[in-house]
């Protein structure tokens, strides 16, 4: 596993509403299926890191990418959530997938 | 020695196995599986071409049965203890266990604060991601489906389980492991422990209140 | 777009109540386990070629194996590609090991 690299040119910062692409391709893919097309706030950027959708397949030279910690709201995440309003779920999501949102859900 | 098939015990039961002799089977035992001599024949042809010798793997199996959530346990009840070693701590868990002479292992690894307004709970949806280092092997039901499916939707009926409840005023958090990082619950000092010091506060330290589905232990327990 | 959810991605699934029942690892587990952190000090293998081989026994496969049989499958399936082993000498140890093991238990 990488250290993590200091973060260089991230596209997001801490605060900014973003939104999981909503695309499903076959192979390693570490944005979880719940995600996909859902909105939530980036919390922290936890470092650089290499893709794993290229380490997968053993290419192992790629430059690393932000790597965003993404609090979503349970609400937002599940229609029938069953628990409080201010249950959240936060997920660690490599910029690639994500785009920039403006609130609400894609 | 005991059979290839995988059976259950008590929670929290430990096994005692020689790791330093070759693994055989015994007479009683159900034939061995696949896998497992796939596992033997693998080791020895790594070995036979050098990739590594007996004695590290030997020694590889050695760190693995030294980890155990006794690490974690220290950090936490010395963060409770002492404020710049908390700061330390969810800066880095890493360099805080380093500085303990603790060897949390090449991944890095953050501490989540529970505060009176937060609880956090820890999964890996896709896998069984787990700060081993310093907690040990993570248990089976960690690695289960149910666990591994439900706990991002349903966090409070899955906590609920484990015998936990938080209050609905608390904000539950769930963390999904899914990179490269991963996450140890550093849960709040119990009541009426003021008196303890942070060796006495290493027991009221359990690996499951460091993955965030139960509380430590009280003074009383 | 909408597409499949692959059998590994499971967070939200509906599931039945944790099993809190569990099994210390088991000496070739321990054994596959060491395999897996050594050939990655080695460079051999990183855990996402792993993750990735294991996604890909696809899904009767997945629930079918165990956790450990998982990585067993992976990591040997990694070292194949990459041809640290070959299938032919791999064959010919199991055969060898399984032989051993067989006698081993008549003695």
């Amino acid at each position: 596993m990488d250290e993590g690299a200091e973060v260089v040119n991230a596209q997001f910062g801490i605060g900014d509403t973003v939104r999981v692409r909503r695309a499903y391709p076959p192979g390693h893919v570490r944005a979880p299926y719940f995600t996909r097309g859902k909105t939530g706030v980036v919390d922290a950027i936890a470092g650089a890191y290499r893709n794993p959708e290229e380490l997968a397949y053993g290419r192992y030279e790629g430059k690393a990418l932000p790597l965003y910690r993404v609090l979503f709201r349970q609400s937002d995440l599940w229609p029938d959530y069953d628990g409080p309003d201010g249950d959240t779920t936060i997920v660690d999501v490599y910029e690639n997938w994500l785009e920039a949102a403006e609130g609400g859900q894609g | 020695m005991t059979g290839p098939d995988t059976h259950t015990h008590d929670h929290g039961h430990d096994h005692d196995h020689d790791h330093a002799r070759t693994f055989q089977p015994d007479i009683e035992d159900s034939p061995f599986s696949y896998y497992q001599i796939m596992a033997q024949a693998l080791g020895e042809l790594l070995i036979d071409k050098g990739v590594f010798t007996a004695d590290e793997l030997r020694a590889q199996l050695e760190w693995i049965d030294s980890r155990s959530p006794e690490d974690g346990a220290r950090l936490i009840a010395r963060a409770w203890t002492e404020p710049d070693f908390k700061k330390r701590l969810l800066e880095d868990v890493n360099a805080a266990a380093e500085s303990m002479g603790m060897d949390a292992g090449d991944i890095p690894i953050r501490a989540i604060e529970n505060t009176p307004a937060v609880h956090n709970v820890i999964v890996c949806t896709l896998c069984s991601c787990y700060p081993r280092g310093l907690i040990g092997l993570p248990p089976d039901w960690y690695k289960s489906r149910e666990y591994r499916s439900r706990t991002v939707r349903e966090p409070r009926k899955v906590l609920a389980e484990f015998g936990t409840e938080i209050p609905d005023d608390v904000e539950v958090r769930v963390h999904d492991s899914t990179a490269d990082l991963r996450y140890l619950v550093l849960p709040m000092r119990p009541e009426g422990t003021d008196g303890m010091d942070a060796d006495a506060l290493v027991a009221l330290v359990t690996r499951d209140c460091m993955i965030g589905v139960s509380l430590p232990r009280t003074a009383g327990e | 777009m909408s597409g499949p959810r692959r059998v590994h991605d499971m967070g939200g699934l509906d599931a039945g109540p944790v099993c809190q029942d569990g099994h210390a690892q088991e000496p070739w587990e321990k054994r596959m386990d060491a395999i897996r952190m050594l050939c990655g000090k080695r460079g051999l293998l990183r855990t996402d070629e792993m993750r990735r081989n294991i996604e890909d026994l696809g899904p009767g496969v997945y629930d079918r194996l165990s956790y450990y049989e998982r990585w067993c499958a992976a990591v040997t399936n990694v070292l194949l590609q990459k041809n640290v082993v070959t299938v032919d000498e791999l064959g010919r140890k199991m055969t060898e090991v399984e032989q051993r093991w067989t006698k081993a238990r008549k003695s």
